[in-house]
């Protein structure tokens, strides 16, 4: 069938038409803060020193001079990669540097940053920095936080830092992506208090869900790296990274319901409790941020994650079919000799006998959370490269693991973590030499 | 035990030859049983703490048996703790090494320093080089480390590390009792600049004035070298350092010390 020409021209038109209301949309979307002044004016109540200790205390609530921070660089300035599924981000400098850093920003400028995802200049900010969670930051606190990042010595950057549209596969560092993923997942917010709960728990989950952007890790992100709600603590595989962040809301993963708030409190101050111990990415966190919460965070945080966990426990208890699934083993008696030979070689000395550990030192592996997951990841990465716990006010001196990476090839692994989930009641299932051989290879040894 | 041993004395004419080795045989595995045991159980130590380094490093961190951990024992508190650091900062690049001191602080990092420093355990004899290397790149190798070169500006390095290559007190490291393979890829990652010190980087600057053969050739000089009988570091460098020399490591290698 034909149709006459000027037929294909309304079509292209309105195929155009629409194409350029929906970037009209896209566009308004990403910039109406310039014309909507909702924004809370700035605080001036408190004295300048004690608003910049408000604001040393915030930075670590954050754990914000972490990520800014490369190795053996100076603080706050910067340049640390970030691995995404889309391609590398460098972190900025947020040291008062006037070139580098953000010198000639006010607190409007950072305000801005942090609850709209823009930058000075008005460009969009890739959501590597979390603002899906930062947006919910107080003026006040925002301006506490400016006040600190003031009194880091400023540093210039030997190298200039990558732009994120140099560094990105393309097209996800264009301003044009960046700003469709933004029109679909980010909206700027404000943290609104739940008049049913305690002042604490809303203290906590103001914490959890913004500075502390708990829910970065301990959330799946979907195809497009982004959070589908910022109090999903329901767990997820770090992209690249390749740690497990275990749900903290499942009974069967961190099972938060049945610990007391002052356990909980106590294992992100000291990295370390009967029930677990912080390693890869949350050592890090352990290290440069928990430990240095204020007794009355850390409580404030726990209530409410362990609320979060008791609610989700009653979900469960109603909808037991899925989460009440165990899958058992059945390993080949190969695989069974070759378990029981290298734990009593390698692994015996620490976590003894029955896999009971030693109090304070080593962690018992009967019974353990840990061992138990169904992702190995963990278990895997804990054996390929061994690591010391965090060592934190509460624990100094922590005990380590040796890496066994030049020692056990990948069936040996397979073979003894399975023996771990295996033994001593724990019932979990087989991890096989493939699945250990993926997780390597995706270290990159 | 010491009321057994009266008791063997008192009967030892009448008891037969054989029952007496007999008894001494069992007591000896008895004895060698409980040490073993021993060794098993929890100690609240720092040789316990330290597992994780003389898993790789040899026991006691006195070096591992592939010719690539080096030892650990008795090196300068200051060297191994800037080493610690330089993995912990970026300056030096091997993954489990750096894995393992992310965690942890300053203060933790300085007392597995000093643990190691002060094992004094004794060394080994030197290994002979593998393979057949002439005496021209031994003696080559020997001039270098002993006497430098003057054309390029090159210090020997008994100038820095000791006039018995033992190193000095408390942060420049010995250079004997060590594998070739761990010299050369020391010495490697330095010309590539895969390992680093503080600055000002003194080796950087010795290093890049130096040709592969020149490198090759005092690390294989260097590894068939005896320990001297007394290992310990100089307690202090015999002349200080003159300018432009200055090495960010150790500082005070260029000063004149009381």
């Amino acid at each position: 069938m034909m149709f006459p020409t000027h037929f294909w021209r309304y079509f292209a038109i309105l195929w155009l038409a629409i194409l350029g209301l929906l970037g009209a949309a896209i566009l308004v979307d990403n910039h109406q803060d310039i014309w909507t002044s909702t924004t809370p004016t700035r605080s001036t109540d408190l004295h300048q020193q004690e608003q910049a200790a408000k604001g040393q205390q915030l930075l670590s609530l954050g754990n914000c001079i972490s990520c800014h921070t490369d190795r053996g660089a100076a603080m706050g300035a910067g340049g640390r990669a970030f691995e995404t599924p889309f391609g590398k981000v460098y972190s900025s400098n947020i040291t008062p540097n006037s070139e580098h850093g953000l010198g000639t920003w006010d607190t409007q400028d950072f305000w801005r940053a942090l609850h709209h995802g823009k930058s000075k200049d008005g460009r969009l900010l890739t959501p590597v920095f979390p603002y899906q969670h930062t947006t919910l930051i107080t003026r006040e606190d925002s301006d506490a936080l400016f006040a600190a990042l003031k009194n880091l010595p400023a540093a210039a950057n030997a190298k200039p830092i990558p732009k994120p549209s140099e560094t990105l596969d393309w097209p996800y560092g264009t301003p044009v992506a960046i700003a469709v993923w933004r029109s679909l997942f980010f909206k700027p917010g404000t943290y609104v208090s739940e008049a049913r709960q305690s002042p604490e728990w809303n203290r906590g989950a103001y914490i959890a869900q913004g500075l502390a952007h708990c829910a970065a890790c301990h959330s799946e992100r979907n195809a497009w790296g982004a959070l589908t709600a910022i109090n999903d603590f329901s767990g997820g595989l770090l992209p690249v990274l390749n740690w497990y962040a275990p749900s903290l809301t499942s009974a069967h993963e961190t099972g938060l319901a049945n610990q007391s708030v002052a356990d909980i409190a106590r294992f992100l101050k000291s990295g370390q409790s009967a029930q677990a111990i912080a390693s890869g990415p949350m050592a890090e966190v352990v290290q440069h941020s928990t430990q240095h919460w204020l007794d009355a965070d850390l409580s404030a945080v726990a209530t409410y994650l362990k609320d979060m966990a008791t609610q989700q426990a009653r979900v469960a208890l109603k909808t037991p079919a899925e989460s009440e699934k165990k899958s058992k083993a059945s390993p080949s008696s190969k695989v069974v000799s070759l378990g029981s030979k290298i734990y009593e070689q390698h692994c015996e000395q620490c976590h003894q006998r029955q896999g009971q550990g030693i109090a304070g030192a080593y962690p018992a592996l009967a019974n353990n959370r840990a061992i138990l997951l169904n992702d190995p990841t963990n278990l895997v990465q804990a054996v390929l490269y061994g690591g010391y716990p965090a060592a934190t006010q509460l624990n100094p001196r922590p005990y380590g693991m040796p890496p066994y990476i030049l020692e056990l090839d990948d069936r040996e692994i397979a073979a003894v973590l399975t023996h771990l989930r295996t033994q001593w009641g724990n019932q979990a299932a087989e991890v096989t030499p493939l699945q250990v051989n993926r997780i390597r290879a995706l270290q990159g040894h | 035990m010491s009321l057994f041993f009266v008791f063997l004395d008192l009967h030892l004419q009448k008891i037969p030859r054989v029952v007496f080795l007999g008894l001494t045989a069992g007591l000896l595995c008895l004895f060698a049983q409980t040490a073993g045991a021993q060794g098993k159980t929890f100690k609240n130590d720092m040789a316990e703490r330290t597992r994780a380094c003389t898993a790789c490093h040899g026991e006691q961190g006195r070096a591992g048996p592939d010719g690539y951990y080096p030892r650990l024992a008795g090196k300068p508190a200051g060297y191994l703790y800037n080493q610690l650091k330089n993995f912990q900062e970026g300056r030096r690049h091997y993954t489990l090494m750096t894995r393992l001191v992310d965690p942890l602080s300053d203060a933790y990092l300085e007392e597995m320093a000093v643990y190691f420093a002060n094992l004094k355990l004794p060394y080994a004899p030197a290994v002979q080089a593998k393979v057949r290397v002439s005496d021209q790149l031994l003696q080559h190798g020997k001039k270098l480390a002993l006497e430098g070169d003057s054309s390029r500006g090159v210090p020997a390095c008994n100038t820095c590390h000791g006039k018995q290559l033992t190193g000095i007190q408390a942060n420049v490291p010995g250079l004997l009792g060590l594998p070739l393979d761990y010299l050369n890829a020391q010495l490697g990652a330095w010309q590539t600049h895969q390992r680093k010190a503080a600055t000002p980087d003194c080796m950087r600057d010795i290093v890049k004035r130096l040709e592969s053969e020149d490198l090759v050739a005092v690390a294989t000089w260097l590894s068939t070298q005896n320990m001297p009988l007394n290992s310990s570091p100089a307690m202090k460098i015999a002349e200080p350092l003159k300018a432009p020399w200055r090495c960010g490591s150790a500082p005070e290698l260029s000063r004149v010390q009381p």
